[in-house]
């Protein structure tokens, strides 16, 4: 690959979420140059690591099909994965850009027949699902990956689990000899859509998430629910695999707190009402959801969706947040303690299961980003001083996926903008 | 000490300024008090309160009484006497209200106006502590130590002592305690000094307390 892929009326977009796949789309179908670089073996992001969305609960699947389509019929658009934004310099309108892209060990060749995978034996953590099963070390990263292509794990690279993977394929798609490439590019102006992470609940010691194996996360939770997640959809206890029924949502896990995220994370709330209803999905009329919270903040038309959970008399709301989590030994149930705000009650409550809604933080937490570059209080992404690099979807803010690909659209409309100033100036 | 104001003077003043705006006269007149309105009512210091179960209000409610203009009751409550200061709250509020020196703070304002509970063990404690420390200008250990075992009469106090006396002699032993402290006891180089400075620290407070 040479740098001729790209000019100064290129369009930069990091980050192969939803929010990246829309800016990239957005700006290619106003007939701009773009590439999308993914630091992953494929595009889709935390979406589509999802079960279902709220409001309407439909399959992430379905939104990222129709991407997905748009993508493939789109030849404005270079997709590179495994691929890393090293360093930017320059500023609006010519930026000068390093990637790093790490070796996929497979090739184009690749149909995704799966006989790599069967021939090797070796597994690592999936992280399709946060790392609660393991896969094997030859793989393809979940379903829907694009591109449908399996990825070698470099573990197993120069070794003879390598070897066999190699042997297996049938179409010589597997190149154990890949190596790490530099590549730089030219952009005419930057979208960041770097995304999100879940804020570490480990950091929230006294919820125990680091003690407890009931105690998990809303992503996690996520998983659980999810056919091809670790339990096939089953709401299984980590601790000893019985299926939970009477669970535990505590809202504002890492967010709204000067100790941990200061920022409203947003969508925590809505994740959770939805997850009310998966608990109700799974366990029926048994089912029984208690949500812990400070204050309920569902907006606009998603105010509909909170009043009909609060109709459901399977799911109960205590105005508290949890103060700590201490452990029933006999059962490994987590014993909730606070006291509540509607008549200061105490309580100390046994739920078979404890979700965390942890917040969200900007990924590029801890990255070093171009001086450019303005971050806010909490480090999302607000622009650059020029005015050529944007931030797009929850690297700009916490954003659901609805709010994601509108701000994704923003940015693309205003990476369109500095392409077409670019391009007059260098006409006159 | 000597106050400008008794201290039932100090609160019909105290009512007739703020006229039942308790939130405002916490504001103006409390250490700390401006961060009540911050409060969000989560809860996570009620719950995290290792005295939690054994006191009246929690700071959380107690932020929310203030706000309802429960003058009265927060005012002549023990709650905020109950405070041990282990800071618990403090570390884990959210918002990072210094919850433990508003519980402070609302302590001295009662007793200030002298509507704090009388007979109440930390209160008796804190002013033993205080009265040591500012005609010394620093604790006599000794002298405090049994002003606290004899201020329940002097049989209760030689029973507090002999209960006490092998904690007592460990730290005579330990060069910890000196036995002498009882007949002169050792001072801070300007007694008079701290005196005067702690006089002035007061009467600026209270000046701008308004208990001047």
């Amino acid at each position: 690959m040479t740098a001729s892929i790209a000019t100064n009326q290129t369009i930069l977009v990091v980050g192969g979420g939803i929010a990246g796949m829309t800016a990239a789309l957005e700006a290619a179908e106003c007939g701009k140059q773009v590439i999308l670089v993914e630091k992953s073996p494929t595009l889709g992001g935390r979406t589509s690591m999802l079960y279902r969305y709220f409001p309407k609960m439909c399959f992430p699947t379905c939104g990222l099909e129709i991407n997905l389509r748009r993508l493939r019929g789109n030849p404005n658009v270079r997709v590179m994965t495994m691929t890393e934004v090293a360093a930017v310099s320059g500023s609006r309108g010519d930026y000068n850009v390093t990637l790093k892209v790490k070796p996929r060990y497979v090739n184009e060749n690749c149909t995704a027949c799966g006989d790599c995978g069967k021939a090797v034996s070796a597994e690592v953590p999936n992280v399709a699902n946060y790392g609660l099963n393991k896969i094997k070390a030859a793989y393809l990263p979940h379903a829907m990956a694009y591109p449908q292509r399996f990825v070698i794990d470099p573990s197993i690279v120069g070794t003879p689990e390598g070897e066999a993977a190699k042997a297996a394929c049938k179409f010589g798609a597997v190149d154990l000899g890949m190596q790490e490439e530099t590549i730089e590019i030219k952009a005419g102006s930057v979208v960041w859509a770097t995304g999100w992470r879940p804020y570490d609940a480990n950091k929230i010691q006294p919820y125990g998430y680091d003690r407890y194996a009931n105690v998990i996360t809303s992503l996690e939770f996520e998983r659980l629910c999810d056919p091809q997640g670790p339990t096939g959809g089953k709401v299984l206890r980590p601790s000893d695999g019985k299926e939970a029924k009477n669970i535990a949502f505590i809202q504002c896990a890492g967010s709204r707190d000067e100790n941990h995220l200061r920022h409203c994370s947003r969508i925590c709330c809505m994740a959770t009402l939805k997850q009310t209803q998966y608990v109700r999905e799974a366990a029926g009329e048994d089912a029984k959801s208690t949500v812990y919270y400070i204050d309920i903040r569902v907006i606009d038309r998603l105010e509909d969706f909170y009043q009909n959970v609060q109709k459901d008399p399977n799911v109960s709301f205590v105005k508290s947040k949890v103060a700590r989590i201490a452990l029933n030994e006999a059962n490994n149930s987590p014993i909730l303690h606070g006291v509540d705000t509607e008549g200061y009650h105490r309580y100390a409550t046994e739920h078979d299961l404890v979700v965390l809604a942890v917040g969200m933080e900007p990924e590029v937490v801890g990255v070093k980003l171009p001086e450019d570059i303005v971050l806010d209080s909490s480090n999302f992404i607000e622009g650059s001083k020029s005015g050529g690099m944007f931030g797009a979807g929850s690297a700009a803010s916490p954003l659901d996926v609805n709010r994601s690909v509108q701000s994704a659209t923003a940015a693309a409309m205003r990476s369109v903008q500095v392409i077409h100033k670019t391009a007059s100036t260098e006409a006159a | 000490m000597t106050t400008a104001m008794t201290t039932a003077n100090a609160n019909e003043a105290a009512v007739a300024k703020y006229k039942n705006n308790f939130l405002k006269e916490v504001e103006a007149t409390v250490e700390e008090g401006h961060w009540v309105k911050m409060c969000m009512q989560c809860g996570v210091c009620a719950g995290s309160c290792p005295f939690g179960p054994h006191w009246e209000h929690s700071p959380q409610k107690i932020f929310m009484m203030i706000r309802a203009g429960k003058r009265e009751e927060v005012l002549k409550s023990d709650a905020m006497w109950m405070c041990t200061s282990c800071y618990n709250c403090m570390v884990r509020c959210p918002r990072q209200l210094p919850i433990t020196h508003i519980m402070h703070g609302l302590a001295n304002y009662s007793y200030r106006l002298g509507l704090s509970p009388k007979g109440q063990p930390n209160q008796a404690i804190a002013k033993l502590f205080w009265d040591s420390a500012l005609k010394y200008g620093r604790v006599n250990e000794l002298k405090f130590s049994l002003a606290m075992y004899f201020r329940d009469g002097f049989v209760q106090g030689v029973k507090n002592a002999l209960a006490m006396q092998g904690v007592g002699l460990g730290l005579v032993k330990a060069g910890r305690l000196n036995p002498m402290e009882i007949i002169s006891g050792h001072t801070c180089k300007d007694t008079s000094g701290i005196h005067k400075m702690i006089a002035k620290a007061r009467e600026i407070e209270d000046r701008r307390r308004g208990l001047a």
